[in-house]
């Protein structure tokens, strides 16, 4: 039997690089032996892009991109289709937990450094992904044909308007009409079904540089530059372990716990109080009245936040868009900012530590901000911690030239 | 093949010369999926123009009419809101209507045709939401000077009941004022007047 398997498994390896490839990138992809809690997160996007994926094929079975018929369909799925309200949750909570996971993620590479030399592509296609995680959501957030579907399409794709000179012809283009309309759903429909299969493709590039570059850890220690020999081979870092059976455990033990949460909230709170789904979202569209009060989902309003504190400068609302804009392509020279010796927060000094947690707290502030009704306070305060927010980008190569560092140890620590 | 008597010169000049040609070649093809993402003939004709009829809008309400998928506002305004909107003129960021966003005939100091009737495009110049009606004078939430005008609740911008914007608010020019005809005196003409459409 075992001889047999063999033999078909040698079939298929001189035809197609099977095993080597298996070997390359599980059994024998030596990953360090201390990677703890924020590793779990890679496995995790991974899981969450399969799920939209698939819960968003099978809504759009049922799902009709026509502004008379858009809001209608989905109350369809709701209350007719079987089984249609639990593909939805997942889809609407999994949108949410994918901006979490991803936000956990792109925090463990600022603690440990990750987007340092060797990895600054890996870093940066990854920027990429997140961009195109955006643009998905941005779409897709239209398809319901809500109140909060229509006004925030509008504002969003306003922002173009505001690019000077060929502004207002952009935005006529981006809507394919005069305003927010039936054409618009239509291309927004085809616009987001089509980039999580792009996304798919940046996830597989992302990993091709990572096995290529190595996975950095929470000590910010490169092994491939340590000692060799392991229990595995001779040839392997000492301090790295096959990333199967490994890490595959290890993630198979957060994707249980993380299904558990994601559960949680999918059966009890699937609108999160208004936050994953919000209120102003279960009225179908009126083009005649904005509701009282419009924010985005969650994950947008850090910027949302920055766009409203920028006052416009020249007869002109560029400046907030360009700083809106800015304040995610700043993500692309973070390798280039950092100056410090150490990669890792560990070994990093006090400055360091610092400005990563008025960084981190600025932008929990801003998201917060973005939710809230325009006042003077509130703008104040928005103006206030975007300052902040790009006070860690912009005078990173000061301050962590300029940070006392410890001595980064020669192995990593477990 | 041998590389001898390679001619590297011709082989560089050729490839970049198919290069070129490709290139143009790629960014013709591309022409018909740029330009079909463009509004279509039948979105371009939407545009034709609506009557709204006034004769029972009392005295301070605002009736909505849309025209080409935008809300176009007709206010009647009170002899107290006209008395007050010149009162507004040094908060305004543009009081006189320099900026040519009204047609020629309503370049005055109430923005109309007719002072009683405020005819607007309800749509913020900031990023396009509709600004909310707030006729009222001096509300709690906007202020003991306000004199009644619209708020618009997607990033606060603020402007008056001539639908001129206020200064320090993220809206940076004054609403737009289509053009307008009374075609009799309880009929307005949106998107036409005596000079052609708009």
């Amino acid at each position: 039997m075992s001889a047999e398997k063999t033999e078909n498994l040698s079939w298929i390896d001189k035809r197609f690089p099977l095993t080597e490839t298996w070997r390359a990138h599980l059994s024998e992809y030596y990953a360090p032996k201390n990677l703890n809690f924020w590793s779990f997160f890679g496995s995790l996007a991974i899981l969450t892009l399969v799920i939209q994926i698939v819960t968003g094929i099978w809504l759009a079975m049922n799902y009709k991109p026509d502004a008379t018929l858009a809001f209608a369909s989905v109350e369809y799925i709701m209350r007719d289709v079987d089984w249609g309200w639990l593909i939805r949750y997942m889809h609407s909570t999994g949108a949410s937990m994918f901006f979490i996971v991803i936000y956990l993620h792109m925090f463990r590479a600022l603690l440990w450094g990750s987007y340092r030399k060797p990895r600054e592509l890996l870093w940066i296609i990854g920027v990429i992904i997140y961009l195109a995680m955006m643009a998905t959501a941005f779409f897709g957030y239209l398809l319901p044909w809500g109140q909060m579907s229509y006004w925030g399409a509008q504002v969003i794709v306003n922002l173009f308007a505001a690019v000077p000179v060929i502004g207002d012809d952009l935005s006529v283009w981006v809507r394919g009409d005069y305003v927010i309309s039936d054409v618009t759903l239509n291309r927004f429909f085809a616009f987001h079904f089509l980039i999580p299969f792009v996304l798919a493709g940046l996830v597989f590039l992302h990993i091709v540089a990572l096995h290529h570059v190595g996975s950095n850890n929470p000590d910010g220690i490169e092994i491939k530059d340590g000692p060799k020999g392991n229990r595995w081979s001779d040839k392997a870092p000492a301090d790295g372990i096959p990333f199967h059976p490994y890490y595959t455990v290890k993630d198979f033990m957060g994707v249980v716990v993380f299904l558990a949460l994601f559960s949680l909230v999918m059966f009890y709170a699937p609108t999160m109080g208004g936050i994953f789904l919000e209120a102003p979202n279960f009225q179908p569209a009126n083009p005649m009245l904005t509701p009282p009060h419009i924010a985005p989902v969650w994950y947008f309003t850090p910027y949302y936040a920055m766009l409203r504190a920028v006052p416009p400068m020249w007869g002109s609302q560029f400046p907030g868009v360009v700083v809106m804009f800015g304040a995610i392509l700043i993500f692309f020279v973070l390798p280039w900012l950092d100056r410090s010796p150490v990669k890792s927060i560990r070994y990093k000094g006090p400055i360091f530590k610092v400005a990563l947690a008025i960084f981190a707290v600025s932008f929990v502030v801003l998201a917060w901000l973005g939710m809230q009704p325009a006042s003077a306070l509130s703008t104040l305060l928005a103006q206030i911690f975007t300052v902040l927010y790009f006070a860690f980008f912009l005078l990173m190569p000061i301050y962590s030239s300029l940070d006392k560092t410890k001595p980064v140890p020669e192995r990593v620590t477990s | 093949m041998s590389a001898e008597g390679v001619n590297k010169m011709r082989r560089r000049v050729l490839v970049a010369a198919t290069s070129v040609v490709g290139a143009v070649g790629a960014g013709y093809a591309l022409v018909p999926f740029v330009a079909s993402m463009n509004p279509s003939a039948r979105a371009r004709a939407a545009g034709a123009p609506v009557e709204a009829d006034i004769s029972k809008l009392e005295p301070g309400a605002l009736l909505r009419v849309k025209w080409r998928g935008k809300p176009v506002w007709v206010v009647h305004r009170t002899p107290e809101m006209i008395a007050a909107l010149a009162s507004n003129d040094p908060k305004l960021v543009d009081p006189k209507s320099e900026v040519d966003h009204q047609p020629a005939y309503c370049k005055n100091p109430t923005r109309s045709i007719k002072p009683e009737y405020l005819v607007a495009i309800g749509i913020c110049t900031h990023l396009g939401c509709s600004p909310t009606y707030r006729p009222e004078f001096a509300p709690d939430d906007l202020g003991a000077d306000w004199k009644g005008g619209f708020h618009c609740p997607c990033h606060g911008s603020r402007f008056d009941l001539a639908a001129r914007v206020f200064k320090n608010v993220p809206a940076p020019t004054n609403l737009w004022i289509p053009k307008h005809t009374y075609l009799n005196a309880t009929t307005i003409l949106v998107g036409e007047d005596r000079g052609g459409a708009a």
